[in-house]
């Protein structure tokens, strides 16, 4: 006689500590084994490209902050290449050294974040409560050069909005200096920890087919053991000059994707170190008026400094008819940009290519057939800002 | 790894009267192709041993209402192995149904879903084609561009039927969408009279 069994549907989410924000999955449970997921998305959904179609290419910036804020920068950063490539302005060497350092930063913001919440999900507290303190020292650093913790609006197509206060580079070298101690500390709590390791050893195992199928990138393809990093594959701004490696991982799993996160932090303090050994004074922004806004002084002084920065304030800078699509490795994967200018001053259309939003779309192949206590597991590697997933 | 202008050749000799036009700008190769084609011509370039292009990175619309072919459906790819992006694109009409490519690449299914929602640009065949970012129960097809940046719907909790209820937009002030183009550098057009009233109602 054949039983017949009937398959539990569970709502995982929307409030759910674990759901990293406002994620709605639906599970359909056999027992405790997940049968299907079908994350509902779009909680978050605020219409940031219909926004920035209607804002002037500086306004929107801001929005891209908003995007995935746990490193905002680095979103940021994608446009503004797309529109230095369109309009080809060169980007000052101090201002491409600076921008890199707090790509890396944004890295290792995210890195934190990450790894540690992951920890929380599967039981370990202490690990947040660590990496929270140097994620607020990193804010800090933020804060002093864009004057804000988290929405930045510090990337400029042509540069930075300013310079680095005086003081902040020696800061920003003495916590390179104390950093690795925090990531060893950390690493002692979970590297080898046992419940740890059993709750993410051959979790969520991703194979180097499926992750190019399911247009994975960033820890997640590179946990899989594919060696692919944007930083060094199509170099952009000064990546060229720094050294660095990149962590590959080996099963594809869960434990791996941490691993890759751990030495990714690793490798991002180095860079900062370098980019601190090689920055030189000198401007910040494009010299071109018509770009980027005149210094205060010159306001004050010169009839065309003010013209300029009436301008650019009001109409903002035209960008000319063409389209791009330029990508950064952001902490989470390849973000994109795919922006359309028509010569106005307002994008015609600005498509963002999140990486959260393809990782999670292949959410119903990595969980099914796991035990309902992996799903925070898997979710926490997937590495899932709400922000950029909905944007 | 292959130049790019070698990955231009060769795919314009393989699929000479498929692709419609081709060209390289900003280390990318743009092609232009028929909607008919799209299947015929992502199978060549996934599987071939030149090109190799594994990942879809991307499907999005433009939208351009003045035109007769008002969608412009664009898949931006990338291989891994030789390093290079393609950015594919061709015209749709407002209601034509377009293929779909989560068959070849199971990454398509939420991007379709996305432009479906966006643009209502609908795609044959597709397992799942439900609206994906909106809220449960929305109309319309926010990212066109006659679509209203203010939406048509706002929602409030009703204190008198205890849920949450839906209402027609009210704007206590019209969308200040300010003209700043200097007329005697910029604008190609001869500013209408109505527009500057509502400038200063604003």
């Amino acid at each position: 006689m054949t039983k017949k069994t009937k398959t539990l549907n569970l709502n995982f989410g929307p409030q759910h500590p674990a759901a990293h924000g406002v994620l709605r999955l639906i599970l359909e449970l056999d027992g405790e084994v997940v049968e299907k997921a079908d994350p509902h998305i779009g909680l978050l959904h605020r219409g940031t490209e219909k926004l920035i179609e209607n804002k002037t290419y500086m306004q929107a910036v801001p929005y891209f902050d908003r995007l995935d804020y746990v490193a905002p920068m680095n979103q940021e950063h994608a446009f503004a290449l797309a529109i230095e490539k369109i309009l080809r302005i060169d980007v000052p060497i101090r201002a491409q050294f600076i921008r890199v350092m707090f790509c890396e930063i944004g890295r290792i913001l995210s890195h934190i974040l990450n790894v540690t919440t992951q920890a929380l999900d599967v039981g370990a507290l202490t690990p947040s409560l660590w990496g929270f303190e140097e994620r607020e020292t990193l804010m800090t650093f933020y804060e002093r050069a864009s004057g804000s913790r988290l929405h930045a609006n510090y990337f400029r197509a042509g540069g930075v909005h300013q310079d680095l206060p005086t003081g902040l580079e020696e800061d920003i070298g003495r916590f390179c200096e104390s950093f690795p101690k925090i990531i060893d500390d950390l690493e002692t709590l979970l590297t080898d920890n046992r419940i740890f390791k059993q709750r993410n050893v051959d979790i969520g195992i991703v194979t180097k087919d499926d992750a190019l199928d399911y247009s994975f990138s960033g820890v997640m393809i590179r946990g899989s053991g594919v060696p692919w990093d944007l930083r060094k594959s199509q170099p952009y701004e000064c990546y060229e000059q720094l050294e660095f490696k990149i962590p590959v991982g080996k099963n594809g799993d869960c434990y791996d994707r941490y691993l890759c996160r751990i030495d990714e932090m690793r490798e991002s303090v180095f860079i900062i170190k370098q980019c601190l050994a090689k920055m030189t004074k000198g401007p910040v922004k494009s010299s071109d008026g018509k770009i980027s806004p005149p210094p205060k002084k010159d306001i004050k002084q010169s009839m065309e400094a003010l013209i300029h920065h009436f301008k650019l304030f009001t109409e903002g800078y035209r960008v000319d008819k063409d389209e791009i699509y330029t990508a950064v490795e952001a902490p989470k994967g390849e973000f994109g940009v795919y922006l359309i200018s028509d010569g106005s001053s307002k994008p015609y259309k600005c498509k963002i290519r999140a990486p959260g939003f393809s990782h999670l779309a292949a959410m119903d192949y990595l969980i099914k057939g796991h035990m309902l206590a992996d799903v925070p597991a898997v979710l926490g590697s997937l590495d899932i800002v709400f922000g950029e997933v909905d944007r | 790894m292959i130049n790019l202008t070698d990955l231009e050749k060769k795919i314009n000799s393989e699929l000479t009267t498929k692709i419609k036009k081709s060209e390289i700008r900003h280390a990318q190769l743009y092609l232009n192709i028929d909607s008919e084609d799209l299947i015929d011509v992502t199978l060549f370039i996934k599987s071939n041993e030149n090109t190799k292009f594994r990942q879809l990175i991307d499907v999005t619309v433009v939208d351009y209402p003045e035109m007769t072919k008002r969608f412009k459906v664009v898949y931006l790819f990338l291989s891994h192995e030789f390093n290079q992006r393609i950015v594919l694109s061709y015209s749709i009409n407002e209601n034509e149904v377009i293929p779909t490519l989560t068959t070849i690449y199971p990454a398509a299914n939420w991007m379709e879903r996305e432009v479906f929602d966006m643009y209502g640009v609908k795609f044959k065949d597709h397992p799942d084609l439900r609206r994906i970012l909106t809220d449960y129960g929305f109309e319309g097809h926010p990212l066109r561009k006659d679509f209203p940046l203010t939406g048509h719907t706002e929602v409030r909790y009703s204190e008198e039927q205890k849920k949450v209820i839906k209402e027609p937009v009210k704007l206590e002030q019209n969308y200040r969408n300010f003209d700043y183009e200097s007329p005697w550098e910029g604008t190609k057009y001869i500013k209408k009279q109505t527009d500057q009233e509502n400038d200063k109602k604003n």
